[in-house]
């Protein structure tokens, strides 16, 4: 070999594989303002919806006048219920089974809740026009508070389900009971009660909250009527989803509709269901015959589409005096809002929150969860974790902590004396899961030598120590977090959506000059697919990242897939990619055999193609068998170089991590800062170590705007106050704390390249590590739990009420 | 998020943009930064049927001197305060005061006329302007007039303006050499307005408060002066006693409302925590 001849490690780096810290290939498009959303979507002769919305929370309405609205230049139509009702599309099924109004039908239940879509020419002439219909309300009490939904005398939200003594999830107790949902053997869980040496209740409440990405859900619906087509660009998670929704309720044929779900900015869960706005702009241009944009602004974001959370979780551990857990109990009151659209799979109408057992090794445990309706917004959605994960998660997380407070342990300590050991993987948790593979000990350890955990427990006794000799007003608190997340629905046997098996799908196609085109069912919204999607296809097949483009988003050319959600995108559609890729490379080892005239199996792979076993300078590369594929196949082998393949896990992933937050408190102002902020992620195998960090930093920041102010909340009599990023905490580069991450890599036994997904486990572990941090700062002063959001003025009234404040 | 329609007008002197919204009556309004005025528009909380946007009006614009007054031209941008050498060096408090405005993007379009005039007890710089002793020109058709900071704010977006007038200018009296100073804000982040603030501008003489003024932002309907608070002080070399009495004097004329930054008790709290916290940076840093 001469000199110029690239070394194995050069030819390796070449192709931007699995490993390589590649750049976002999209960032191109993004940092130049290229990026094509759906606003930038202008068709000819395009008209402009927008929503009169309720100021009530629960009304009935009496009237609609939209006579002075019609005569506002350049307003066309005003679609009402009665409108919708000619159609049959007044109401619409939900994800979760439920019924949901599309416009209001007799009733509001809740405040912001669509009335009225008035269409015009633009968008100024549609918000004209709202503000002429007349809408007569005759206001009813609403209910806000869930733990009074299921009162006697609670006022009758859902008057469509008079009667209904059940729902999609089985009994409902209530007028305002939605299901309820067991897990666990009750009878084993009592009994460990019942013998327990030491036990810990709490109520810990996982607040209101909203995924609020930077582009707020939209959509342009374009009917035409002669070809009798419906072509959809939406903010879509889920683009396949939403085509065979729209069929299945508009009864359109499917193949006559078209969604593209251009750029995203952003999901976090808020994009995968169907909202009121789609149905209407869809039914506004089916009955004009013109293309209709719909654009929400802020204030409806973060009032009328999918929020998350709002579990009320009431939690117990059972346990030794030395502290070993034998068994854990939790009650959660769902508070759905005005009807049950959670995105989860069909059979789990509280997604997987009985992973609540967590890291820790609980010989029995039991769940009960109870959804129920009030007059706020519908939702529930996953807000950038798998679904609702990040909520038992929390409850875990905290639970433990109130348990070590009760034993007088360190809290690190009570987590390494009650891990599932890395021998007992695959375990199966006394909630159901089989937990695919796992080293928590190591995990755990490493975080507490990286951040020097000992010491920091020793400067907090003498900050406490000082503190209590009036020589500071601050407080410290250690957060400490060890989850273990559920993601990559999912397996068949378990997961589906509308009767959907939640498969992955990738094709890919090689052309002949050694590049292709791959496309899958998943649809990213920033998680940076086009870059990590190739490098997994450039390692399998040896054709370099940068030769393949990644093409996601249209239902008509890619494959069927469920979306990008709930961190499954990597174990699903990236398992399918690496399928695809490899019945490829199967064919090309057949056409590289005979261009070399050997038997298949004398051949291996190596980097970038096929060598000849022991003949080291018989190669023929992957570029080359591109080649060949278009004119010289074996005889009988079809030409060219492509596959498909649709990919039904056989198990779920559990990438799990160890965070640490450390925190200091003003007493006096409740000013917090976060000193230092470590995370510790185990995603198994990882695709690019540059994309994790940025999942990774992005999470955290959700995460600690979620625990330190981020909040939907309602005053008593059912108003949403927090309708803006005045008041809806939005943190800047300035408040987010610095991060440091680190890893260790436990691959998946079952997924193809050993990879668990990331993009949602730092906010699944981040919230309860600020969480914590700020009750251990507090639990010296003899508090056990103080509810989040931790905002300033909420850190100074639990100051107050522990007496370290006049 | 859409605001109604209107019509635009951009006169070029202030004879004419005083002539216009005297013309065009209530509907009209003067158009400054617009980062206060057009977001209430786009929630339709503002509905004028006509904007004067004073950006074509070029003796609106500036900092200069005039005795001992710094005299700041209405139109006279956030940013523009932060670039002036001038306030850097004799009235710093303003200097450090516009740097916790919002956000870069806020303070290039924002002006200091817009932000006295808007009469949002959440804007910085009316109490600032009080506690400097500030007065503002108010010219209208029938000519021009002074109006001390002080007697201007009347209740929230209620001043001391009358229709057809425009505030053309701020004068400052510059603060006596060697004085200590502080603006003290606490807020939730980047972009939110006041919990609580406090200005504070003294003297010291021999370790004792000399002279001291106390302004208080976001508080109250309007923006206040803590005039017992700031006696309290005087004489006083600001030990603990001192500043509690100052602390409670403050807090006794607040009266915020509460919102989503906390109940009423947390912002009076914290108030008083931003009055001691001022008192004790401006004698610190006072020569
Ligand atoms: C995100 C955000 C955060 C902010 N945070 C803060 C903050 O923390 N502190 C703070 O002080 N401000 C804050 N502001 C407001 C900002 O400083 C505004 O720019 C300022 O309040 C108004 O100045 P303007 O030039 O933009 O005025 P405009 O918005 O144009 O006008 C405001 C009002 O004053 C009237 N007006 C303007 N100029 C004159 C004049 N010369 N004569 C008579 N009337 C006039 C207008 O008619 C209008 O009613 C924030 C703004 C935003 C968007």
């Amino acid at each position: 070999m001469n000199d110029m001849t690239p070394t194995r490690e050069q030819r390796s780096a070449a192709l931007e594989g699995m490993g390589c810290k590649r750049k976002r290939v999209e960032d191109i498009r993004f940092t130049q303002g290229k990026g094509n959303y759906v606003d930038d979507v202008k068709l000819p002769g395009m008209l402009h919806g927008d929503f009169v919305r309720s100021p009530h929370p629960h009304a009935r309405v009496k009237r609609i006048d939209d006579s002075e609205a019609l005569k506002v230049p350049g307003v066309l139509a005003v679609i009402t219920a009665e409108t919708l009702k000619t159609v049959n599309l007044a109401w619409m099924p939900t994800l979760a089974g439920d019924v949901q109004m599309v416009l209001a039908d007799g009733k509001v239940l809740f405040q912001n809740q669509e009335v009225a879509f008035v269409v015009a020419t633009d968008r100024y002439a549609a918000d004209d026009g709202i503000n002429k219909v007349i809408v007569e309300y005759e206001p009813l009490a609403p209910l806000v508070d869930p733990f009074k939904s299921m009162d006697k005398d609670a006022p009758v939200l859902r008057e469509d389900l008079a009667g209904k003594t059940s729902g999609a999830h089985g009994p409902r107790k209530h007028h305002n009971h939605i299901f309820e949902w067991t897990v666990g053997d009750k009878e084993l869980t009592d009994a460990a009660f019942k013998k327990a040496e030491v036990t810990i209740k709490e109520m810990i409440s996982y607040h209101r909250t909203h995924p609020s990405p930077l582009e707020t859900c939209q959509c342009v619906c374009s009917f035409d009527k002669i070809k009798g087509e419906l072509t959809i660009y939406g903010t879509f998670q889920a683009p396949h989803v939403i085509r065979t929704v729209v069929s299945l309720i508009a009864k359109l044929p499917e193949q006559k509709i078209h969604v593209i779900a251009p750029d995203i900015g952003g999901g976090f869960g808020n994009k995968v269901g169907a909202y009121p706005g789609y149905i209407c702009a869809a039914v506004a241009s089916i009955v004009t015959g013109k293309p209709v944009k719909w654009v929400e602004d802020r204030i409806e974001n973060l009032t009328a589409t999918s929020f998350a959370r709002d579990y009320h979780m009431t939690t117990e551990i059972a346990a030794t005096k030395e502290g070993k857990v034998t068994g854990l109990r939790v009650h959660v009151l769902a508070d759905h809002g005005a009807f049950d659209a959670c995105a989860d799979p069909s059979k789990w109408p509280a997604g997987f929150f009985n992973i609540v057992t967590g890291s820790y090794d609980f010989p029995t445990a039991h769940l009960a969860v109870d959804g129920v309706y009030t007059n706020k917004a519908p939702g529930g959605v996953a807000y950038r974790c798998s679904f609702r994960v990040t909520e038992a998660a929390y409850c875990i997380e905290r639970a433990m902590d109130i348990l070590a407070q009760k034993l007088n342990m360190d809290p690190a300590e009570l987590r390494l004396k009650n891990f599932i050991k890395p021998e007992q993987f695959p375990y199966h948790s006394a909630l159901g899961w089989e937990y695919d593979s796992g080293d928590y000990h190591t995990a755990m350890r490493k975080m507490m030598e990286t951040t020097g955990y000992a010491a920091l427990r020793k400067e907090q006794a003498d900050k406490r120590a000082a503190f209590a000799r009036g020589e500071t007003r601050e407080i410290m608190g250690l957060g400490v977090s060890f989850f273990t997340e559920i993601v990559g629905a999912g397996p068949s046997k378990n997961c589906d959506i509308l009767g959907i098996a939640m498969f992955d799908s990738c094709e890919i196609r090689l052309h002949p000059t050694g590049a292709g085109i791959a496309r899958m069912g998943t649809k990213s919204q920033g998680q940076g697919h086009e870059t990590t999607w190739a490098q997994i296809i450039a390692t399998e097949i040896g054709i370099p990242a940068d030769n393949i483009m990644v093409e996601e988003g249209n239902t008509d050319t890619a494959p069927y897939g469920l979306g990008t959600y709930g961190s499954r995108s990597t174990p699903v559609a990236g398992a399918a990619i690496a399928m695809a890729a490899r019945k490829i490379k199967a064919k090309a080892q057949m056409i590289a055999a005979y261009r070399l005239e050997v038997h298949e199996d004398d051949l291996e792979f190596d980097i970038d193609g096929f060598r000849v076993k022991g003949l080291p300078e018989k190669f023929m590369s992957m570029k080359d068998i591109c080649w060949a594929a278009y004119n010289s196949v074996p005889p009988g082998m079809e030409p060219g170089l492509e596959a498909v393949s649709y990919y039904d896990p056989p198990n779920m992933t559990y990438p799990f991590g160890a965070y640490l937050c450390v925190m200091d408190i003003d007493v006096d102002t409740g000013v917090y800062n976060v000193r230092r902020f470590y995370a510790l992620d185990d995603c198994g195998t990882r695709i690019n170590p540059m994309i994790i960090e940025g999942q990774v930093h992005g999470g955290l920041t959700e995460a600690f705007a979620i625990a330190m102010g981020q909040e939907i909340r309602y005053d008593e009599v059912g108003n949403v106050v927090t309708g803006s990023f005045m008041d809806f905490f939005m943190p800047t580069a300035v408040e987010t704390p610095h991060w440091e991450t680190d890893f260790t890599v436990t691959p998946s036994p079952h997924h193809p390249i050993g990879a668990k997904g990331v993009g949602e486990s730092p906010n699944v572990g981040g919230v309860p590590a600020f969480s914590n941090a700020v009750n251990d700062a507090f639990s010296f002063l003899g508090s056990t739990h103080i509810q989040m959001p931790h905002d300033f003025w909420r850190n100074w009234k639990a100051a107050k009420q522990l007496g370290a404040v006049a | 998020m859409i605001p109604g329609s209107f019509s635009y007008h951009r006169p070029a002197s202030v004879a004419d943009a005083v002539k216009l919204l005297s013309d065009l009556g209530e509907e009209a309004r003067p158009l400054a930064g617009g980062h206060s005025l057009v977001p209430m528009m786009k929630l339709r909380l503002a509905t004028p049927a006509h904007l004067i946007d004073l950006h074509g009006i070029p003796a609106l614009k500036g900092i200069s001197r005039s005795g001992n007054n710094l005299v700041i031209g209405a139109m006279t941008t956030q940013h523009d305060l932060l670039a002036s050498e001038d306030v850097a060096k004799s009235m710093p408090i303003l200097h450090e005061a516009a740097l916790l405005i919002a956000d870069p993007q806020v303070r290039y379009r924002g002006t200091i006329g817009g932000n006295v005039a808007n009469g949002d007890p959440g804007n910085d710089m009316p109490a600032l302007m009080m506690t400097l002793g500030a007065s503002y020109r108010l010219e209208g058709t029938g000519g021009a007039r002074d109006v001390a900071a002080a007697d201007f704010y009347q209740g929230a977006y209620f001043t001391a303006l009358e229709p057809g007038e425009i505030l053309t200018s701020v004068s400052i009296p510059v603060p006596a050499a060697g004085h200590g100073y502080a603006y003290e804000k606490l807020k939730r982040k980047v972009g939110d307005y006041a919990t609580a603030a406090a200005a504070v501008v003294l003297t010291m003489a021999g370790g004792k408060v000399a002279t001291c003024a106390i302004g208080l932002t976001n508080v109250h309907e309007t923006p206040l002066l803590a005039a017992d608070a700031a006696a309290a002080v005087i004489g006083t070399s600001l030990d603990a006693a001192t500043l509690k009495t100052a602390a409670a004097a403050a807090a006794a004329i607040m009266a915020p409302a509460a919102d989503a930054r906390g109940p009423v008790e947390y912002r009076k709290h914290v108030g008083g925590i931003m009055v001691t916290r001022a008192l004790q940076r401006a004698a610190a840093n006072a020569k």
